[in-house]
């Protein structure tokens, strides 16, 4: 112990001392950080998407996430509020899930519009982060599809598919059927993703015309290629395995409630596989279902964000299962190829619904029943 | 029960796990007892309930561990003189929470003599109720925090039968040690205090239950538990493992009803400080007039355990702990996680505080009003199971009727999800201002 | 045609139908309501600001009406409306004496001395939770506008970290008095001039140290005036507002209080304005 050699003790004067409330002390995590290992869980998706549709894509995150920034701080200026909630980066990851969710070649005003309804319609007019009921993302997602379907379901091909997609395209189906029925149904520039060709396949030969209409899309060098992303599609849904490892890091950093991808991918394989197995023509095998389209981007990006999710685990397994039937019932009956931006949007909408009925008990709730029950 | 110690590890569920915990600047240094001062200025209402009688006048001369003042109705405690000497004054000096509250300044004569103490009592033999009254007549509060009579606790109504006595030892809270110096170097003192309790209460499960982070502590306690027949519980590193229900629950994995008292479910929670005060006082007949607390934080020099008279003002405990290197950012009183700030240094260390705390200005961090991202942090992390977010949009908007029906009183204010929310929102003040509120709409309707 | 018709038809069998039983429910579950209620109801402001202890105005009138409660306690009717009331129910009422509310501290960003840095909710109550609140004076105003936020007449007005009561849209129904956590607001009579801007009950060297504007209890004033019209409590003088004879204007010339919190309520609201401006 070290001997008592103190001359005068410097004392504390006490006059910066801060007043707050307990507790006094603070995890490092905020708002930013939390944005920040967001963008870093979407690297390998962006990178996916860069790698495979080049410098198209490139341009399109770039120009959404500076049109996503700009209409924040836009509005910011317009509704005189401070605008360093640019700061807290959540524009930017707006931004760059709504380029994920384009394809590569859209004009760059498509860009302008998206964010501005991301932002505006999807953000902002709620009270700015934290309030908006709906992914806002997702907003501008089905805004555009709604207002330019025909830009918005154009899909480019990968470097891998070479010029030619038409054949590409073909490879899928058996001689017969692509002469009969979807020829002409494709041009020769763009490239149909699986979920839009089986769809279209669908509804030309319902119920007899069976399972081998499937099959040129559920082969294994297919799967290999959903797998990898060597596919049509938006930018950021082609690439399962990138999707996953984001979603891996997502769970990892604790950033989003795993429940919610898990029953989400797991109803949709499990409807899939049932129908599929009893009325093999309705539809393709679950795997297709889980591997192409916009569910893994779904269903590990987007229903996971925090603030149009429920916030007890309970209510992310109601939200993830209602998500996954709502997208299986569009992929498999309805109009559109693709459901998962619809079935997540509609369970934002219901999510104070759940988030009320899943509301943890209190501590020490079981007696408290009986005696709100006697006085209520 | 008897020789076979059974040792595991129980938790509650929630709570969060501060990354620093502080307990390193203090933890390895012995408690050392403060020299004598020359004035003590004695807080007189230092319990939970009625505040006690005041019996002496300035000019009174009075002498170590005199009656002060004396309990005035069931829900009070005596308090007794700290040092001899003869009081100066009877004046207002700032409380811990900020109002001004009335103390008895004492000029120590340097004698330090001893008044009449009572009688030794032999507590193997010794009714319950005789241990109950020795331990009202000494003062002792809850020294973990609340400053709850002790002796009331002890004293359930017939109807409810109490089968466990839990001690606190978890000390939960980052940065104080006072509690883990205190097992270590008095373990006889603790565990003979347990087995006092214990049988004040007629209850033969007891458990001192420890956080495993000291496991020094529990080597010791482990040793000697068997002689007093007190079983030892490590606790997880979790905090608020400390808390009364949250402690109930993961020693007896009882669930004390919303609104209601660990007696319900059969359980007495005491601290170990209160312990080791309890064995003073019915061995050797020795009042409450000082307990060990930490003096820590960055800033501070020498950060240490003390044993600190009451009424010793906090600018003289950070004297002894050798000052300061920087001008703190803020006074604590109390841990970081549960402690009060403090705007100044003329509070005096009462029967409760458990730690003086000094923060770096640049350690302080600030609360800002960003909006909730519905991250639900906070919900995993609430000890009692509440929804700390919607709660504290409910109370900015004033809604306190729809707080109250969430049940935003029975929040513990153990700061667990102000701790973790990403968004810096201060939720325990809410809180705190909601149970103000709640608790005066009531007492109106009541008129 | 005849599908038209029997669509029509139809339609109109149920509506008699359905009109009928609401006719028979009506008549069958008739509620009496005292129509003196309705009337009485109408007479009142209609603000429903809750000063009178009652859920409303509605449940007001119905008190009144039963007789819970004498028609003045409504502290926002004017003497006129009061009499109208007890005119049309048939009751005497005695005189109101028409309240104000004034907020009495003086403490304000310039007068202060020592301010602690607060950070967290800028509600009064949220911040006299910790550590009593950052004024230094423990007994002043916080300056958070906990009462303005509550006051349903916009009366009022936060300035310069005080809150100041105007007294033209003062109702005196006592929401402010309620809520805040420092007592500092009072009713008083509308005819009182002169206050004494000080609340603290401490002695006057602890005042003075932390507050350049406390009452220090000098009785300068107590002795200007006539008897009775000012009360010494403790440390501090107060107007005695139960008087007949409340203190005129002239006291505060008279007195010279040497603090300077002895003032109108004007020249306190111009003061705190003309602080602000400053700033």
């Amino acid at each position: 112990m070290s001997e008592e050699v103190k001359n005068e003790p410097q004392l504390p004067s006490g006059n910066e001392l801060i007043l707050s409330s307990s507790p006094h002390i603070h995890d490092r995590e905020n708002i930013q950080s939390i944005m920040v290992k967001v963008l870093l869980a979407l690297m390998p998706a962006i990178f996916m998407g860069m790698w495979l549709f080049g410098a198209d894509a490139i341009r399109v995150i770039l120009l959404c996430s500076i049109f996503c920034v700009g209409a924040e701080i836009l509005w910011c200026l317009m509704a005189g509020k401070p605008t360093s909630t640019v700061k807290d980066c959540s524009a930017l990851v707006t931004g760059i899930l709504l380029a994920l969710n384009l394809s590569a070649n859209v004009p760059w005003w498509l860009c302008l519009i998206g964010a501005i309804l991301a932002i505006w319609l999807g953000k902002q007019i709620f009270g700015g982060l934290g309030h908006n009921p709906f992914n806002p993302a997702l907003v501008a997602r089905v805004g555009l599809l709604i207002g330019f379907p025909k830009l918005m379901t154009s899909w480019v091909p990968t470097i891998f598919m070479g010029q030619n997609t038409q054949s590409y395209s073909k490879a899928f189906f058996s001689d017969s059927i692509w002469m009969n029925v979807l020829e002409g149904k494709l041009d020769g520039i763009t490239c149909a993703t699986p979920l839009g060709l089986a769809g279209e396949a669908e509804k030309i030969i319902s119920g007899a015309g069976a399972p081998q209409l499937f099959s040129g899309i559920t082969t294994s060098e297919a799967y290999l290629n959903y797998f990898w992303g060597n596919v049509g599609g938006c930018i950021g849904e082609i690439s399962a395995v990138a999707l996953l490892l984001g979603g891996v890091i997502l769970v990892w950093f604790k950033l989003i409630k795993w429940q919610i991808p898990l029953c989400y991918i797991g109803t949709v394989a499990v409807l899939s596989w049932c129908i599929n197995l009893f009325f093999p023509g309705v539809t393709p095998p679950a795997l297709f279902h889980l591997l192409t389209g916009g569910l893994l981007l779904g269903a590990i990006f987007m229903a996971t964000d925090m603030v149009t999710s429920p916030m007890t685990g309970l209510g992310a397994v109601i939200f993830g299962i209602g998500c996954g039937l709502i997208t299986c019932v569009i992929r498999i009956w309805g109009n559109y190829p693709e459901g998962v931006s619809f079935s997540i949007l509609f369970m934002n909408a219901l999510v104070p619904l759940i988030d009320r009925v899943a509301t943890k008990k209190p501590f020490g709730y079981i007696k408290r029943t009986t005696e709100k029950g006697a006085t209520a | 029960m008897s020789s076979d110690i059974s040792y595991k590890t129980v938790s509650f569920k929630g709570g969060v796990h501060p990354a620093k915990d502080g307990k390193s600047l203090s933890g390895d240094r012995p408690i050392k007892t403060a020299p004598l001062l020359e004035k003590y200025q004695v807080i007189v209402h230092q319990n939970i309930g009625a505040p006690p009688k005041l019996l002496v006048a300035v000019g009174d001369k009075v002498k170590k561990g005199q009656l002060l003042a004396e309990a005035d109705g069931f829900v009070s405690v005596p308090l007794h003189a700290p040092t001899s000497g003869e009081v100066s004054a009877i004046c207002d000096i700032p409380g811990p929470m900020g109002v001004p509250v009335q103390a008895v300044e004492i000029k120590s004569d340097g004698e330090d003599t001893w008044t009449e103490l009572l009688s030794p009592l032999d507590w193997r033999n010794a009714e319950p109720q005789e241990l109950k009254d020795r331990i009202h007549d000494a003062g002792i509060v809850g020294m973990g925090g609340a400053a709850f009579p002790a002796h009331v606790k002890l004293s359930p109504p017939p109807d409810k039968k109490i089968d466990y006595l839990i001690l606190n030892g978890a000390e939960c809270e980052p940065y104080l040690t006072a509690d883990h110096r205190l097992m270590l170097e008095e373990p006889d003192k603790v565990l003979e205090g347990a087995a006092i309790l214990g049988r004040s209460l007629g209850v033969s499960n007891v458990f001192v239950g420890i956080e495993t982070n000291k496991e020094d502590a529990i080597a010791v306690l482990l040793k000697k538990a068997s002689a007093y027949n007190v079983g030892i519980v490590g606790l997880k590193v979790q905090y608020p493992q400390g808390a009364e229900k949250q402690l109930i629950y993961a020693v007896t994995k009882r669930k004390v009803p919303a609104g209601g008292l660990p007696m319900d479910v059969g359980c007495v929670v005491q601290n170990v400080g209160t312990a080791a005060a309890v064995t003073d006082a019915v061995k050797a007949g020795i009042p409450l007039i000082e307990r060990v607390t930490t003096v820590t934080g960055e800033p501070v020099k020498e950060p240490a355990n003390w044993r600190f008279r009451l009424g010793t003002p906090i600018i003289k405990a950070i004297e002894l702990a050798g000052g300061v290197a920087s001008e703190p950012g803020k006074a604590i009183l109390g841990g970081p996680m549960m402690g009060f700030a403090q705007k100044s240094f003329d509070v005096t260390i009462m029967k409760n505080t458990s730690g003086i705390l000094l923060l770096d200005a640049k350690d302080v961090f600030q609360y800002e009003s960003n909006p909730c991202i519905r991250c639900g942090k906070c919900i995993n992390a609430c000890a009692m199971n509440l929804s700390p977010g919607p709660l504290g949009a409910m109370i900015e908007s004033e809604k306190f009727d729809l707080a109250a029906r969430a049940g935003v009183m029975d929040c513990i204010e153990c700061g667990s999800c102000a701790y973790i929310c990403p968004a810096r929102i201060p939720l325990v003040q809410h809180f705190r201002r909601a149970k103000a509120e709640i608790r005066r709409m009531t007492q109106n309707q009541k008129k | 045609m005849g599908e038209y018709l029997l669509a029509v038809l139809i339609l109109a069998v149920i509506g008699v139908f359905l009109g009928c039983i609401i006719g028979i429910a009506a008549k069958l579950f008739k509620v009496q309501t005292d129509p003196r209620i309705e009337l009485v109801t109408e007479l009142l402001p209609g603000v429903n600001c809750g000063g009178c202890g009652m859920a409303g105005c509605a449940d007001f009138a119905r008190s009144i009406v039963t007789g819970e409660n004498p028609p003045n306690k409504c502290p926002v009717c004017s003497q006129e409306a009061v009499s109208a009331i007890a005119k049309a129910l048939g009751i005497e009422v005695g005189d109101t004496v028409k309240k104000v509310a004034v907020v009495l501290c003086g403490g304000d960003k310039n007068q202060e001395k020592v301010e602690n840095l607060y950070n967290g909710v800028s509600d009064c109550v949220s911040a006299s939770l910790i550590a009593g609140g950052p004024k230094s004076c423990a007994y002043g105003c916080l300056g958070m506008g906990s009462c303005a936020r509550a006051c349903p007449f916009g009366a009022i007005e936060m300035l310069n970290g005080l809150a100041v009561v105007h007294n033209h849209l003062c109702v005196g129904c006592g929401k402010c008095v309620e809520v805040c956590p420092r007592n500092l607001i009072k009713l008083v009579p509308t005819e009182t001039k002169v206050h004494v801007y000080c609340s603290s009950p401490e002695k006057a060297p602890a005042k003075r140290k932390v507050c350049n504007v406390a009452c220090i209890g000098c009785r300068k004033c107590v002795k200007a005036a006539k008897e009775g019209q000012f009360a010494v409590k403790g440390f501090k003088v107060e107007v005695n507002y139960d008087s007949d004879n409340l203190p005129s204007e002239e006291v505060i010339a008279a007195a010279a209080c040497p603090t300077g919190c002895l003032l109108t309520t004007q020249t306190h609201y111009e003061i705190e304005k003309n602080a602000g401006v400053e700033k």
